[in-house]
């Protein structure tokens, strides 16, 4: 059974998705995701999008339930290198993935979430995996 | 019998061909500023030939006919290429009517005896060459037409520049009514711009846009939808103030996008937004 890892850098949870994402293995990415947030108390999730070329609207909305998840958990989303075609899809589809911060790249997503977290917070996180 | 026709046309071929180009020659139609008369006699040389070699009795009535495969591919490559040159249509369709006059000037001379059989004949061309004529016009209407279409894909294509003003800041000025064809194009050209320079704002100027009506701004509220997908901003610039009466008139919301009155404006609040700071030099550093 195929699976995608979860990265942990420091704060943030970093997930690559370098293969098809097929329905099955996008619901496992979910549950997965959230237990991996829910267990580390990670602030912030990247999703790096930049290796997928085709989009439906079942992955746009796994996507949009991530970041609704996420941020019950106090965990805040960034989706990174979408492709023009996929963003173009998700256009046309009625989905402008409200809810959800975009990035071009991952450096960039860091720099983001960095910015949207308090740095008090991020400071005791720091802190805390550092020590 | 049988042969009549086509035994006719091959003896006078020669005659044909000589009294075709004179009478074109006098027509008040001849444009010896687009073709030469050389030219001209080369051109209807093979379309006499490619003629007299399959007219018989058996196809005059059927000009569908595969035999005449050889002339209609003859006439229409003519009648391209007339289109390019310049010629109006009557000029093109002249070209083929007058082989018609030729044809019968022709047969009335011959068969002066037999009015039955001129009758016959004459009818039976006209048709056949009525046909070749029309034929003639689609082709040149086409022809007309891959240079417009041509024409409309080149427009396209140079009328989507991105600019990169900044690093990390790219523009487009958009020139001309958007459509939907259009709006795909500027979409994805400023989308791959984002991607290809790492930018982070994009500036749409519509200044050029004419008019915007619901479904231009439709098209801009997509195409700023898809930037902020990316994880890049737009900006919209160059709302002229008719613009912005027409769309408050029309209701359309923009109140979510970030719009300028001017592409300076614009730059201006990307600066700010990439926390860049742009002052006059100091009067002492300068002349330090």
């Amino acid at each position: 059974m195929e699976k995608i890892p979860i990265l942990r850098m420091g704060p943030f949870l970093l997930v690559t998705i370098q293969v098809d994402l097929y329905d099955r293995l996008a619901l496992n990415l979910e549950a997965d995701l959230i237990e991996t947030v829910h267990k580390t108390g990670a602030r912030g999730v990247l999703i790096d999008i930049s290796a997928v070329s085709i989009v439906d609207s079942f992955m746009g909305r796994i996507l949009g339930n991530i970041a609704g998840m996420s941020r019950i958990l106090d965990a805040q989303t960034v989706v990174v290198g979408m492709q023009p075609a996929v963003a173009i899809t998700l256009i046309e589809l009625g989905l402008p993935l409200k809810g959800i911060h975009t990035a071009l790249n991952v450096e960039k997503g860091i720099e983001k979430l960095r910015a949207t977290i308090p740095p008090d917070d991020e400071e005791t996180d720091d802190d805390y995996y550092f020590q | 019998m049988e042969h009549y026709l086509s035994d006719l046309l091959r003896r006078q071929k020669k005659r044909l061909l000589e009294q075709w180009i004179q009478n074109q020659l006098a027509s008040s139609d001849l444009r010896d500023d687009l073709m030469s008369s050389d030219e001209l006699r080369a051109q209807s040389e093979e379309v006499i030939d490619a003629l007299t070699d399959v007219l018989s009795e058996k196809n005059i009535t059927n000009p569908q006919s595969t035999d005449f495969q050889n002339l209609s591919d003859l006439l229409a490559g003519i009648s391209i290429s007339r289109a390019r040159q310049g010629f109006t249509p009557r000029e093109t369709g002249m070209f083929v009517l007058s082989l018609k006059d030729t044809l019968l000037d022709v047969l009335q001379s011959e068969l002066a005896d037999d009015p039955v059989r001129l009758h016959d004949l004459t009818m039976k061309i006209s048709k056949l060459i009525d046909n070749f004529s029309v034929s003639t016009f689609e082709t040149y209407i086409k022809g007309r037409e891959d240079i417009i279409s041509r024409q409309t894909s080149e427009i396209t294509d140079i009328s989507t520049p991105v600019i990169q003003v900044w690093d990390g800041i790219v523009a487009m000025p958009l020139i001309g009514t958007l459509d939907s064809a259009r709006t795909q194009v500027v979409m994805e050209n400023l989308l791959q711009a984002i991607v290809e320079t790492g930018s982070s704002i994009a500036i749409l100027d519509i200044s050029g846009v004419p008019t915007v009506d619901t479904r231009v701004a439709q098209h801009l509220i997509k195409t700023v939808s898809a930037t902020r997908l990316m994880g890049a901003e737009c900006i919209i610039s160059g709302i002229r103030p008719e613009i912005a009466q027409i769309v408050i008139h029309l209701g359309i919301d923009l109140s979510n996008i970030v719009t300028k009155a001017s592409l300076a404006k614009a730059l201006q609040h990307a600066f700010g937004m990439l926390r860049l700071v742009v002052r006059k030099q100091d009067r002492d550093l300068r002349s330090a």
